[in-house]
């Protein structure tokens, strides 16, 4: 059932298009900088981009930051809030279930193929904002600009609080790329670091995924099921800016959103991506129990 | 193979089932028998309760009471073990739009049970469904630019890429053409004499006339008639005579004549052949005569009240 929901997933133009237009903002908005030389300054605009003019290497991270407010969760919300309510609609659930397609076999086949699908949107906008960034804004020129190995840690190790020594980590400069905290950072570790982010985004999309999921067992509408999950996260975000909504803030789905940005710190600031991963698990695991115990229980009338 | 039981037991029973939706009860206490072998149409207006016991029946809407026996298993509790034995039309047929009717099939199919032995047959019971419905020369165009009857005959090839040995279709003519509904009814008879027991949900009464060898009929959610064809057309011991000369026949058989329409007479009498010799050598001239059997437009009717689209006045 997992490989017939892949190829349904693949097969689908749609998938394909909403790709396509994931990884073409990047592209755009690299042209520009490249055209232009003109980067947000430090401390505004969306994350790194004020950094990539020095760094290409340092695109991927920019870019999931550009596609991560709206971009990812939109996309993720309309395959999943799809995925149960656009089979009702189109009325091939009747039958895949007597076929029969065991319903928690289904609801579990729908959450692999749209988790493969965040995956494959997450690292599709890495590689091609990798190959964009060092090919139109040139890879690392830190490596002459960056401090010196020993300066690395004290003085940006405070940005996260945590004024921890900073361990030698940046090793010789060659290609070295500067993390937020201003220490160089290795090849190596530039690729764990966005591994980590990778991992720390597709595990917040799959909690917009669990919500989507869930509202699309409800519904039979494919649109509505996709809104009411978007709708969700806006509200999440009011709320996230609302000093009055304080209480509430560290249970918000939105809250921990942006802590991946953490992974390009020097060291590595644990706590917020520590509490997103938490969180985000929370709220899978809520939403699909929720997902199962109303979809295995429904009348299918449609 | 273990399901060589079903020989006498009934291949559809349900027991007092009933469905409630809130407060509207679409199904009340319906006992439905479908033997092996049948061709059992299931009749009723809209909205009378068929799509419901249909989905009832292959688990899709789950019972509020009673009980459900498919192919001498429980349902819903054992539909793993029964559904793959059933193929099933409920309501209009669906497919993924931009796939093709093949690649849709297959996709169906291996959805389903059966893992690598399935995969292995599954080309060639595809191309046979697709043969079987008259879908066998159709090239990789999309679904989407298939017409109504087309998608039909998909819908029919998916019930059948399992080789079934119970056919649920409901309303299975919607959409065919008159040849397509003549294609239909071949098929069915044909998958029958091999076998297949057909349920089907009907409210075209002709079709089912055509069709069925027995029949049920629902109204408002029950069951209100439930027996052979043969039975209920049975002769009603009246000869239905159509003559010209109506005015005489009437006079001549005095008392005998039950109704008349027109050129038309109902007549209370055993045997057509004597009546037609009396009317004959009476100088009468007899455009048709024979065993009068009620249509089963009146057999239904006569237990119906009017269909729940049917919106009445307040009345007086």
């Amino acid at each position: 059932m997992i490989r017939v929901e892949l190829v349904k997933l693949f097969r689908r133009p749609r998938t394909w298009i909403s790709l396509v237009l994931t990884c073409a903002l990047p592209f755009v908005v690299a042209v520009f900088i490249t055209i232009t030389h003109l980067a947000p300054p430090p401390g505004q605009g969306s994350a790194f981009l004020s950094a990539v003019l020095d760094d290409g290497e340092l695109y991927p991270a920019a870019a999931l930051a550009l596609v991560l407010p709206v971009f990812l969760p939109v996309a993720v919300a309309i395959v999943a809030g799809d995925s149960i309510a656009g089979e009702a609609a189109g009325g091939t659930l009747r039958y895949l279930l007597v076929r029969p397609v065991g319903r928690t076999r289904l609801l579990v086949a729908k959450l692999v193929s749209v988790t493969a699908y965040v995956l494959l949107v997450v690292l599709a906008v890495t590689v091609t904002a990798y190959a964009t960034g060092v090919f139109l804004l040139g890879p690392s020129r830190a490596a002459a600009v960056g401090q010196a190995p020993g300066a690395g840690g004290g003085v940006p190790g405070s940005v996260s609080g945590i004024a921890g020594a900073a361990p030698t980590a940046g090793q010789a400069a060659g290609g070295a790329v500067t993390s937020l905290s201003g220490a160089p950072l290795s090849l190596l570790q530039l690729a764990e670091r966005t591994g980590g982010a990778i991992a720390f985004i597709t595990v917040s999309m799959l909690g917009v995924a669990a919500i989507a999921l869930f509202l699309s067992t409800i519904t039979d509408s494919a649109l509505g099921s996709a809104m009411g999950a978007l709708a969700a996260l806006v509200a999440s975000e009011v709320l996230v800016t609302l000093n009055a909504a304080t209480v509430v803030q560290p249970y918000l789905p939105t809250r921990y959103w942006l802590a991946w940005i953490d992974f390009f710190r020097q060291p590595v600031f644990w706590r917020d991506i520590q509490r997103g991963f938490g969180i985000q698990a929370v709220y899978v695991v809520v939403f699909l129990a929720a997902a199962w115990a109303n979809f295995s229980t429904k009348d299918i009338t449609a | 193979m273990s399901d060589a039981v079903v020989s006498d037991s009934g291949v559809i029973t349900t027991r007092a089932l009933t469905k409630r939706f809130g407060a509207v009860t679409a199904v009340r206490a319906v006992d439905l028998e479908v033997r092996a072998g049948d061709r059992y149409g299931l009749l009723g207006p809209n909205g009378s309760g068929k799509t419901t016991l249909v989905r009832m029946l292959l688990g899709l809407v789950y019972a509020t009471s009673g009980e459900i026996e498919v192919l001498g298993q429980r349902m819903p509790r054992h539909a793993r073990a029964v559904l793959p034995r059933i193929g099933a039309l409920i309501e209009e047929p669906a497919a993924y739009p931009h796939l093709s009717g093949r690649a849709n099939l297959a996709l169906l199919d291996a959805a389903g049970p059966g893992g690598r032995a399935a995969r292995r047959t599954r080309r060639r019971r595809v191309g046979e469904a697709m043969e079987q419905v008259g879908l066998g020369g159709v090239d990789r165009r999309p679904v989407k630019t298939y017409s109504l009857g087309m998608r039909q005959r998909l819908g029919l090839a998916g019930a059948l890429i399992r080789r079934p040995r119970l056919l649920v279709l409901d309303e299975p003519g919607n959409g065919l053409d008159p040849h397509g509904i003549r294609d239909l009814r071949e098929l069915l008879i044909g998958l029958n004499e091999a076998g297949v027991t057909i349920f089907l949900s009907s409210h075209l009464m002709a079709e089912v006339e055509q069709l069925c060898t027995r029949i049920g009929v629902l109204d408002a959610g029950r069951l209100v008639l439930q027996d052979d064809l043969a039975a209920l057309r049975a002769p009603t011991g009246r000869i239905l005579v159509e003559t010209p000369d109506a005015d005489q026949a009437v006079a001549l058989l005095d008392g005998q004549v039950e109704r008349r329409d027109g050129g038309q007479l109902l007549v209370r009498a055993a045997d057509a052949a004597a009546l037609n010799a009396r009317l004959v050598t009476a100088g009468l001239r007899v455009s048709a005569i024979g065993p009068h059997q009620r249509t089963l437009e009146e057999i239904v009717l006569a237990v119906t009240g009017t269909g729940s689209d049917h919106v009445g006045g307040s009345g007086s």
